[in-house]
């Protein structure tokens, strides 16, 4: 067991545990963030994605003992964010959304893309989100949230 | 449940490597599934951990120039991403590093990690064979250069000594018109590759002044045959067009795959020869 710091959604906090402990858990568990999702454990599918120092990244492949002092941004960290509530607006409107296990990945993978490209082509979409996985929706309809997303979100990006 | 150290710097992780011998993690991609357990569990790592990824010592990417060549020299904590945008980054070199799994795990994930984790299908190690990449190994007082071939000698394995940390990879950057890495996987994300091929060439004077030609997930490791690729050299275009049923019959006994879960032997081996003629085509054409 360790004391590790880092910043969790803009603030610094301070967890205890094994550093070898997968950030997923610490954030799951520790830190009752259940925005966060476990879907394969071995960083295919995307469901468990925050942002690392301003990066997408997949919280079950990082240990605890990697992220000291870095900035961490989960789900929770965005949904209340002027960028986060155009991002569900406009997965609503475009229906992206059916059982919603990956949503909250989709929408890191969302907010990751808009912060370096906030025009992007389809195909930047679709590379964008390619390594976040969904079996309802036939990824159109998120391709479309996003773009609408895109559009809507001009002035904020 | 393993010790784990975090080193503040460059110095310290070569004296921990030296005194504990722990494994180095940088981005964890492949160490975090190799050993994952349950959910909510530890990973069941059976050595000591040392983190790697924060060290800014070895995070950057500098081309460096001596007499008339210059070299890409890639810091050990490098990112795959950072890898891919860099602008001197070789073109093959930067489609392989882009067909590897996805955005996030291109964030974190390292290129030195990826040559360490010595997969036959590790995609960027592909490249870098077809490239003469350099592997700068350092210990506590001391420091050696090992090309690629012999810094890998299997599956899995290296000649990294437990004492020694790999702090970068050196890529010469030399001149190549004719250039293409093609992965071949079930989808074009996160998949691994059944097979993938690289070919780097060059013109002077309209006669193939140098060449390699590299295939990965054919064999323990990446195959490369200079004794063939020699008798490339110094033919022309429509020479090389001529040729290309007997190259790729001198190929077909170089490569040999075997059968496992992602692949057959047989599709490896077609597909190979089939990437390899279409390369050749693309060169008979180029001069």
């Amino acid at each position: 067991m360790k004391e590790i710091k880092f910043i969790l959604n803009g603030k610094e906090v301070s967890v205890e545990a094994d550093p070898l402990k997968r950030l997923l858990d610490v954030l799951r568990e520790d830190k009752r963030m259940t925005g966060v999702k476990e879907g394969c454990g071995e960083g295919e599918c995307g469901a468990c994605s925050v942002l690392m120092n301003g990066v997408l990244v997949n919280s079950c492949m990082i240990p605890l003992g990697a992220v000291e002092e870095a900035e961490i941004v989960t789900p929770e960290g965005i949904r209340e964010t002027e960028k986060g509530k155009l991002i569900i607006d406009a997965f609503g409107d475009a229906g992206a959304v059916q059982c919603g296990f990956c949503t909250p990945g989709m929408m890191m993978a969302t907010e990751a893309l808009l912060t370096i490209n906030k025009t992007p082509e389809e195909e930047e979409i679709r590379e964008a989100l390619s390594g976040n996985l969904c079996r309802c929706t036939g990824y159109d309809l998120i391709v479309k949230g996003v773009q609408i997303a895109s559009e809507r979100g001009k002035d904020l990006w | 449940m393993v010790d784990s150290y975090r080193p503040k710097d460059l110095k310290e992780a070569l004296s921990i490597r030296a005194e504990h011998g722990a494994m180095p993690l940088a981005g964890g991609t492949d160490l975090m599934v190799r050993y994952q357990s349950w959910t909510g569990t530890l990973p069941l790592f059976k050595n000591s951990i040392m983190f790697i990824g924060h060290l800014k010592e070895m995070k950057y990417i500098k081309k460096e120039a001596k007499d008339k060549t210059s070299t890409l020299v890639i810091g050990g904590t490098a990112t795959l991403t950072s890898v891919a945008n860099h602008p001197e980054t070789p073109v093959v070199l930067k489609e392989a590093v882009l067909s590897i799994a996805a955005p996030a795990l291109r964030n974190n994930a390292t290129l030195t990690g990826n040559i360490c984790n010595a997969s036959p299908a590790g995609d960027s190690i592909c490249a870098l064979y077809a490239l003469d990449a350099v592997i700068v190994i350092e210990k506590t007082g001391s420091r050696r250069e090992v090309p690629i071939t012999e810094f890998i000698t299997g599956p899995g394995r290296t000649v990294l000594a437990e004492s020694e940390l790999v702090t970068a990879i050196k890529v010469p950057l030399k001149a190549s018109s004719v250039n293409n890495f093609t992965k071949v996987g079930t989808r074009k994300a996160n998949a691994l590759s059944k097979l993938s091929f690289t070919g780097v060439a060059d013109y002077k004077n309209g006669r193939v002044d140098s060449i390699a030609l590299t295939f990965g997930a054919v064999g323990p490791t990446v195959v490369r045959s200079v004794e063939l690729e020699k008798k490339l050299k110094g033919l022309s275009g429509s020479e090389i067009e001529t040729k290309i049923s007997a190259i790729l019959e001198d190929y077909s006994t170089v490569i040999v795959p075997i059968d496992d879960q992602r692949s057959s032997a047989v599709y490896r081996k077609k597909v190979a020869l089939n990437l390899l003629e279409k390369y050749l085509r693309e060169l008979s054409r180029h001069e």
